[in-house]
């Protein structure tokens, strides 16, 4: 599907982790980031002062995030940034992480918003910027990433 | 839900059968099932939840859901640490709110059944989970001990899907649970390391610091540990492993069940890397263990993992050799189970004699009980070390315990230098 033309020419596919639809800015993340520790749940900010996106807003951002890490409370993290009103827009991963899932599913079972996660290959994830305006489309039995604009 | 196979019985708890708790409980299973992209869902024998320590109003809302919809928990279940020690309440120096919330969250999960042991440290139970048996265990470090140890099978349970489990007692069939993740993908050698320090407690934190950094996700094997070597400290190895890395499974040849050799422990499959362990890359893994400069020492907190009745054993006399010199408060983490041992054994008025602080129920890197004047602290411990610079903002020195104990004794900082050649 990657190498489609046409009006699809710009939809990236990938593999559900978690159902959801979402559309926002990409933010890359160039180390995983544990979300315990390394979030502030109540702002959406990246706190670990040793990670290289230090201080950057997550609210309401498709982030691109290789792997997972850190501390399995990252799911109760990302609940509770949902309660809040400042979780991501969405997570697009490399490999696959269950804590990042599972957060987003407890917080759709107890505040409703869907915070979709998508795994993808290489060459999709390498294709997106910072920047990018992204629509993430994923239902059980597929993921799409569509760049609706690209950064300046 | 692509390629997962349910059983009737799930089924029937997907469509609400045995009540609401147990729909929503199944209904988180069978989702991360399908993100992991297991086939079907296992049984399990118990299971740990960690989900009863309070991390924001998220804990509260989904423990408040799961009880006020009925639920009980299918599988003999144990409760990690809470946020207060329930037998010492006036240890904590927190916000009272936040205490509060921690106190209701901790009575939420207890009255959906499990066993209120308030323990990162379940293995020390009497009931341990068998050789090959499937449990759905939460805390890092319980999950390391018991798929290496014990040899049972947990994946790396946590935050809300170890109470699902519990609930209804099935697990996704993936991960640490099946057979071709349990291989050992790299290998560790153990080279030219003394006898002295092969024997020593003091080296397995330092030990599974490195292991951690080095794997990552991978299952490590190390070759060349001694005969010798006791359960804790394969305990606190695996806990510093769980730590610096998401280890949640290493095999010691030898010594863990499914290692009688490297060859089993890699299940016939080459390393991916080998790894020699030098004493310079020894004393440095220890060097990072340690962020406080100079002799200073304001506390020693010990006990994490849980302290055991063994390792009380070894500090009993330890205090009485050094007592603790004034301006040095001295904590010792365990559960309810070990300090009525301690009780029993008639050591706990040597303990209050010499001001030691026993903490229960919880942990001092994990909750407010360490003092504002208590700016660097020494521990025994390597996840202690490595968590506690960041959660509680301390400075942190790395002994071992008769290090621990003599420096609080003499009221600065005292370490064994020889033990770590650095060429």
């Amino acid at each position: 599907m990657t190498n489609a033309s046409g009006p699809e020419a710009d939809a990236r596919q990938g593999r559900t982790l978690f159902a959801g639809s979402a559309r926002g800015r990409v933010v890359r993340l160039d180390e995983p980031l544990s979300l315990w520790g390394g979030m502030d749940p109540a702002t959406g900010t990246v706190i670990d002062r040793r990670h290289p996106q230090s201080g950057q807003d997550l609210a309401g951002r498709v982030v691109l995030m290789p792997s997972g890490r850190g501390s399995s409370s990252s799911s109760s993290v990302l609940a509770e940034a949902v309660r809040s009103g400042s979780a991501p827009a969405a997570f697009v991963m490399l490999e696959p992480d269950p804590i990042v899932a599972l957060g987003a599913m407890v917080a759709a079972e107890l505040y409703g918003p869907r915070v979709p996660v998508i795994v993808v290959d290489e060459s999709v994830y390498g294709g997106l910027r910072s920047g990018d305006e992204v629509h993430v489309e994923a239902s059980e039995s597929s993921a799409s990433i569509r760049v609706i604009r690209r950064a300046d | 839900m692509s390629g997962l196979r349910l059983s009737a019985a799930d089924r029937a708890m997907l469509v609400g059968r045995r009540g609401e708790a147990a729909r929503l409980a199944m209904r988180i299973v069978t989702d991360l099932a399908s993100a992991m992209g297991a086939e079907r869902l296992l049984d399990v024998a118990s299971a740990h939840v960690d989900g009863c320590l309070y991390q924001g109003q998220a804990s509260l809302d989904f423990a408040e859901r799961l009880v006020g919809d009925g639920a009980r928990v299918a599988v003999p279940t144990t409760l990690n640490v809470g946020a207060v020690d329930l037998l010492h309440p006036d240890l904590y120096r927190g916000d009272p709110e936040r205490a509060a919330r921690g106190r209701r969250l901790m009575e939420l999960y207890a009255s959906m059944g499990c066993r209120p042991t308030w323990t990162c440290a379940p293995y020390q139970l009497p009931e341990r989970p068998a050789f090959g048996q499937h449990v759905a265990w939460a805390e890092s470090n319980a999950v390391v001990f018991a798929n290496s140890v014990l040899g049972a099978r947990t994946d790396r349970y946590g935050d809300f899907i170890d109470i699902c489990a519990a609930v209804t007692g099935r697990a996704p069939a993936a991960g640490l649970h099946l057979d071709r993740n349990r291989a050992g993908q790299v290998l560790f050698r153990m080279g030219g390391i003394s006898k002295e320090l092969l024997s020593e407690d003091v080296l397995y934190p330092v030990l599974g610091h490195l292991v951690g950094a080095e794997s990552g996700t991978s299952v490590p094997v190390i070759e060349g540990l001694p005969a010798s070597t006791t359960e804790d400290q394969l305990k606190a190895l695996g806990a510093a492993a769980a730590s610096s890395g998401a280890v949640g499974l290493f095999h010691a040849v030898g010594l863990t069940p499914e290692a009688p050799s490297t060859e089993e422990a890699f299940q016939g499959t080459e390393p991916r890397r080998v790894i020699d362990v030098t004493p310079s890359l020894l004393a440095r893994h220890r060097d990072e263990l340690t962020t406080a400069v100079g002799y200073r020492i304001d506390a020693v907190s010990v006990g994490t993992p849980h302290f055991s009745i063994a390792e009380f054993a070894r500090l009993t006399p330890l205090l009485e050799r050094h007592p603790i010199g004034g301006g040095v408060d001295f904590f010792v983490s365990t559960n309810r189970q070990v300090l009525a041992e301690v009780q029993a054994r008639g050591w706990l008025d040597a303990y209050r004699r010499a001001g030691v602080k026993l903490v229960v129920d919880t942990c001092t890197y994990v909750t407010p009980i360490l003092e504002p004047a208590h700016h660097v602290v020494m521990t025994n411990s390597g996840k202690w070390a490595y968590y506690a610079p960041g959660h509680v903002g301390v400075q942190v020195v790395y002994g071992s315990l008769e290090e621990c104990v003599r420096s609080a004794a003499e009221g600065r900082v005292r370490r064994d230098e020889r033990l770590w050649p650095r060429s």
